[in-house]
C-alpha cells in the first residue's frame, strides 16, 4: 500500500467525519432553536403545502434572487446547476454497476464543469468590480471562491486533458466505501483535486456554505402565514406566560 | 420647499444606485434614553462596568431564543443582492446602510465570540472584538434601519435585517443603551395608555368634537364612543388618529362606516394605542405587555370583535403576533378573525352593498396608494396572500374615480418604506428621514409626471406623519397626503344625510 493512498484515504475519512458531524450538528442546532413569532415575509403561503412549493422554488430556481438581480442570478444558476450536474456525474465512481440515469448524465456532467467554473469566475469578478460587493467581501470569501475554482479546474483538466486511470480511481473510491483500500493513481492533478475536495468538506460546516442547510430553516421562508387561525407559542414564551400570570 | 441644514437629494423620477460613500451618516445619532425611562421598561439605567461581557451574554441568550438570529447570522454568503435595496442606502450612499453591511456590524462580533473560525482566524473571516467603537456603530446604524423587511424579499435565503436590528437594539437595551424616542413612548403607554400620552379626558373631548363636526357636515348623529361596555366591536387605533392630520380624517371615516354598517363599537382609553414600539426595540416582554392591554380592554368591555385602525407596524403586531402574545381569544366571536383590519371590515361592507358611495366627491383628486412596509411584507388582509395589496386598492377604487399605481418595483412587496418607520420618526433623525424618503419621492414624482397624481393615500400613522413632514423638502405639499378612510369619509353618503349644495361644497373642501 503506497503512502499516498493511505494518506489520501485517511484525509477523506477525517473529512467525512468532520463534514457529517458538523452538518448534522448545525441541522440539530437550527431545528432546536425556536422561532417564537410568525415572521414569514409576506405575501406568504397560508398552507404547509404552499410553503413546500415556496421552498422548492427558492432552492430549485432561486426565486428571490431572480427578483433581486438578473446578472447575479445567471452567474449563481450557472455555478449551482453546473455543480449539481457535476456531482451527479461523479456518482459513477461510487456505485457499481452504474445506474442508467448516472450513465446518461455523464456528458452533461463533464461539460457542466465549464458552466460551473465560468459561473464561479463571474461571481469572483463581482467581488472586485462592484464597489458594494467589494465592501462586504472578506478574505475568506475570496479563499472560498479560489478553492471552488481550483477544484473545478483540476477536475476539468483531469477529465479533458491529463487523463487519469479512471478504473483504478473507481476501485480506490469503492475501496474507501468498503474499508478495503486499493491503490490511488498518483497523478498530481488528481491528488490536488482530491485533497482540495477534502479541504472543502472540512471547512464546509464552519463556513457560509451552510446557507445550503440554513435556507430550509429560514423563518421568513419556511413559516406558514396563519397566525390568526392557529396560535403559535414558543416553549420559552409559554414559560414567560406562566411566570407572569 | 422646506429648509434643511443638510443636502436634500435631488429626485428625478428614477432612483439610481449611488456609489459607496463611507461614513456619510456616521455622525447621526438619535438621543439616548435617560435612566428612568430605561428602568421603566425593565432595563438597566446605566451601562455596567462589564458591559462587554453582558452584551455577549445577551447575544448568546438571543441566539438560543430566536432561530431567525441564529440562521441569518450564519447563512449570509455576501452575494450583495440586498445592497441596492435599502432606501436608506439609496438615499445616503453610506455603505453601512446596505442591509448586509448593517447585519455585519453584529455578525462580525457574533463570529468572534460564537464561531470556530472567528475565534481562531478572525482576520480571515472578518470577525472583530466588541469595542466601544463597535457599540457606537451599532447604536448609530441600528437606528438607521426602519425594519421594513424590503431586504428580506430580495435575499436568496430571506435574511431579514429587521430581525438583526431588533436583536441588536434588545442587546443594547440590556446593557443600558437605549434610544429616547422609542423607550420614552413605551413608558407613556404603560403610564397613560398611548404613545402620545393623551389621557382619557383628552380622548373623550376629541371624540365629542368629531361627533359635532360630522353632525355639522352631514346632519347625521354619528357616534364615536369611548369605553362603552357591551359594544360589539373594540376599535384599537393609533393615538395619532385622535388629533393629527390627515389621521383624524381617517378616524372620522371609520365611525361613518360603523354607523352605516349598523354595528355598535367603542374605543378604549386603557387600550388607546394600536402602535406597539416594543416590536421596534426587539423586546418580547415589552411588546407582550403592551398587547395585553388590548386583551384586558376587550374582556373588560365585553366586546365580541377586535378591529384595528390604519396603522402599519401596529397591524403587523396585531395580525402576526397578537394571538401569540395575548391570545387565545376564545372569548370573542369565532366567526371573525382576531383581529381584523378596518379595511377588511369596510371592504366587506362595500361588497355587501351596505355603504352608499359617491366617488365623484373625490373627483378633484388623482390618487395613488403607498403600500406601507409592515403591511406589505409582514401581514395579510382577507383570505388570500396579497390581500394586503388588493383590499386597500379595492376600497380606494370604490370611492375614487381616478386611481393610479406608482411604478412597478416601488409598490406592493417591493414598496419603499416612507423613511420614518422602526422608531425613527423623531426630529433628531430628520436628515435620515429626508434622505430615506428619496426612493418613494422618486416614485411619486414619476407618477405625478406620468399620470398627474395629486394625492397619495396611506394606511399607516407613521407614514402619514413622516410624509406630511418630509414631502415639502422635495417640493410637494403636505396636504397631498390623505388617509384611505378620509377618501371613504368624503364619498360616503350617510343614511338621512343632508341633501343640497352646502353639503357638497363642504365635502370638496375636506378633500382638497
Amino acid at each position: 500500500m503506497s503512502f499516498l493512498t493511505v494518506l489520501v484515504a485517511a484525509l477523506f475519512y477525517l473529512a467525512t467525519v468532520i463534514f457529517v458531524t458538523g452538518v448534522v450538528y448545525r441541522i440539530w442546532l437550527y431545528a432546536r432553536v425556536p422561532a417564537p413569532l410568525r415572521i414569514a415575509t409576506t405575501p406568504a403561503p397560508v398552507t404547509k403545502g404552499g410553503v413546500v412549493l415556496r421552498m422548492f422554488r427558492e432552492v430549485a430556481f432561486f426565486e428571490s434572487l431572480f427578483k433581486s438581480n438578473k446578472l447575479l442570478w445567471i452567474l449563481a444558476a450557472l455555478f449551482h446547476y453546473g455543480l449539481a450536474l457535476v456531482l451527479l456525474r461523479h456518482l459513477r465512481y461510487f456505485i457499481e454497476p452504474v445506474p442508467l440515469v448516472v450513465e446518461l448524465v455523464q456528458p452533461f456532467g463533464k461539460y457542466a464543469a465549464f458552466a460551473m467554473v465560468f459561473g464561479l469566475l463571474g461571481l469572483w469578478a463581482r467581488r472586485f468590480l462592484i464597489d458594494r460587493v467589494r465592501y462586504v467581501t472578506a478574505p475568506s470569501d475570496h479563499l472560498m471562491l479560489a478553492l471552488l475554482v481550483l477544484i473545478g479546474l483540476s477536475g476539468a483538466l483531469t477529465t479533458f486533458v491529463a487523463h487519469t486511470d479512471v478504473v483504478a480511481l473507481k476501485d480506490f473510491a469503492l475501496g474507501l466505501l468498503t474499508f478495503d483500500l486499493k491503490p490511488l493513481p498518483g497523478d498530481p492533478l488528481l491528488v490536488i483535486h482530491l485533497v482540495l475536495v477534502a479541504v472543502l468538506m472540512i471547512v464546509f460546516p464552519y463556513s457560509k456554505l451552510l446557507h445550503g442547510v440554513g435556507i430550509f430553516f429560514s423563518p421568513t421562508r419556511n413559516m406558514v402565514d396563519n397566525p390568526r387561525e392557529q396560535r403559535h407559542v414558543a416553549n420559552w414564551a409559554r414559560k414567560l406566560e406562566e411566570e407572569n400570570s | 420647499m422646506a429648509k434643511a441644514n443638510f443636502e436634500v437629494p435631488e429626485i428625478t423620477g428614477v432612483t439610481e444606485v449611488p456609489p459607496v460613500q463611507p461614513d456619510t451618516m456616521a455622525h447621526l445619532e438619535t438621543f439616548r434614553a435617560k435612566p428612568d425611562f430605561m428602568e421603566a421598561l425593565g432595563f438597566p439605567g446605566e451601562m455596567p462596568e462589564d458591559w462587554k461581557e453582558k452584551a455577549i451574554e445577551a447575544m448568546g441568550d438571543m441566539l438560543k431564543k430566536y432561530r431567525s438570529l441564529q440562521v441569518f447570522l450564519d447563512a449570509c454568503v455576501k452575494c450583495g443582492a440586498c445592497t441596492d435595496k435599502c432606501h436608506y442606502f439609496l438615499g445616503t450612499a453610506d455603505p453601512k446602510n446596505m442591509p448586509v453591511a448593517r447585519q455585519d456590524l453584529l455578525r462580525k462580533v457574533y463570529r468572534r465570540y460564537f464561531t470556530l473560525a472567528g475565534k481562531f482566524f478572525p482576520k480571515l473571516v472578518g470577525a472583530v472584538d466588541l469595542t466601544e467603537e463597535v457599540l457606537q456603530d451599532w447604536y448609530n446604524y441600528y437606528h438607521q434601519c426602519s425594519q421594513c423587511r424590503r431586504c428580506s424579499v430580495f435575499c436568496p435565503y430571506g435574511i431579514d435585517t429587521a430581525e438583526i436590528s431588533m436583536a441588536a437594539r434588545e442587546i443594547m437595551d440590556r446593557i443600558g443603551v437605549g434610544d429616547k424616542y422609542c423607550n420614552e413612548i413605551i413608558g407613556k403607554v404603560f403610564r397613560i395608555g398611548n404613545n402620545l400620552g393623551l389621557p382619557e379626558p383628552a380622548l373623550a373631548d376629541t371624540l365629542e368634537g368629531l361627533e359635532e363636526d360630522v353632525y355639522d357636515d352631514t346632519g347625521v348623529k354619528v357616534r364615536y364612543p369611548l369605553d362603552e361596555k357591551g359594544a360589539e366591536i373594540l376599535l384599537v387605533t393609533p393615538s395619532a388618529d385622535f388629533f393629527a392630520e390627515p389621521h383624524v380624517d381617517g378616524l372620522m371615516g371609520y365611525g361613518k362606516v360603523f354607523h352605516e354598517a349598523g354595528v355598535s363599537w367603542t374605543l378604549s382609553s386603557y387600550a388607546s394605542e394600536a402602535a406597539n414600539f416594543g416590536m421596534f426595540i426587539g423586546s418580547y416582554e415589552n411588546m407582550r405587555k403592551i398587547s395585553l392591554r388590548i386583551r384586558k380592554a376587550a374582556i373588560d368591555l365585553g366586546v365580541k370583535r377586535i378591529i384595528f385602525g390604519e396603522c402599519g407596524h401596529a397591524w403587523r403586531v396585531a395580525y402576526a403576533f397578537l394571538n401569540t402574545l395575548a391570545g387565545p381569544f376564545d372569548f370573542l366571536d369565532p366567526k371573525y378573525p382576531v383581529p381584523q383590519h378596518i379595511l377588511e371590515f369596510t371592504w366587506e361592507q362595500i361588497q355587501a352593498g351596505k355603504l352608499k358611495l359617491d366617488p365623484s366627491a373625490n373627483d378633484d383628486m388623482v390618487v395613488t396608494f403607498h403600500d406601507s412596509c409592515n403591511v406589505a411584507r409582514a401581514t395579510r388582509m382577507g383570505d388570500k396572500p396579497g390581500g394586503q395589496f388588493e383590499i386597500p386598492r379595492n376600497v380606494i377604487k370604490a370611492v375614487c374615480n381616478n386611481y393610479v399605481d406608482m411604478p412597478d418595483g416601488t409598490i406592493k412587496e417591493a414598496t419603499f418604506c416612507c423613511g420614518g418607520g422602526g422608531g425613527l420618526l423623531t426630529d433628531d433623525l430628520m436628515e435620515l428621514r429626508v434622505k430615506g424618503a428619496k426612493p418613494r419621492m422618486d416614485a411619486l414624482k414619476a407618477a405625478t409626471e406620468e399620470h398627474g397624481v395629486t394625492h397619495m393615500a396611506a394606511i399607516c400613522a407613521i407614514c402619514k406623519s413622516q410624509f406630511t413632514k418630509v414631502i415639502p423638502y422635495y417640493g410637494f405639499d403636505m396636504d397631498q397626503i390623505v388617509s384611505v378612510h378620509q377618501l371613504v369619509s368624503n364619498a360616503i353618503i350617510l343614511t338621512g344625510q343632508d341633501e343640497g349644495g352646502d353639503e357638497e361644497e363642504e365635502s370638496a373642501e375636506d378633500a382638497a
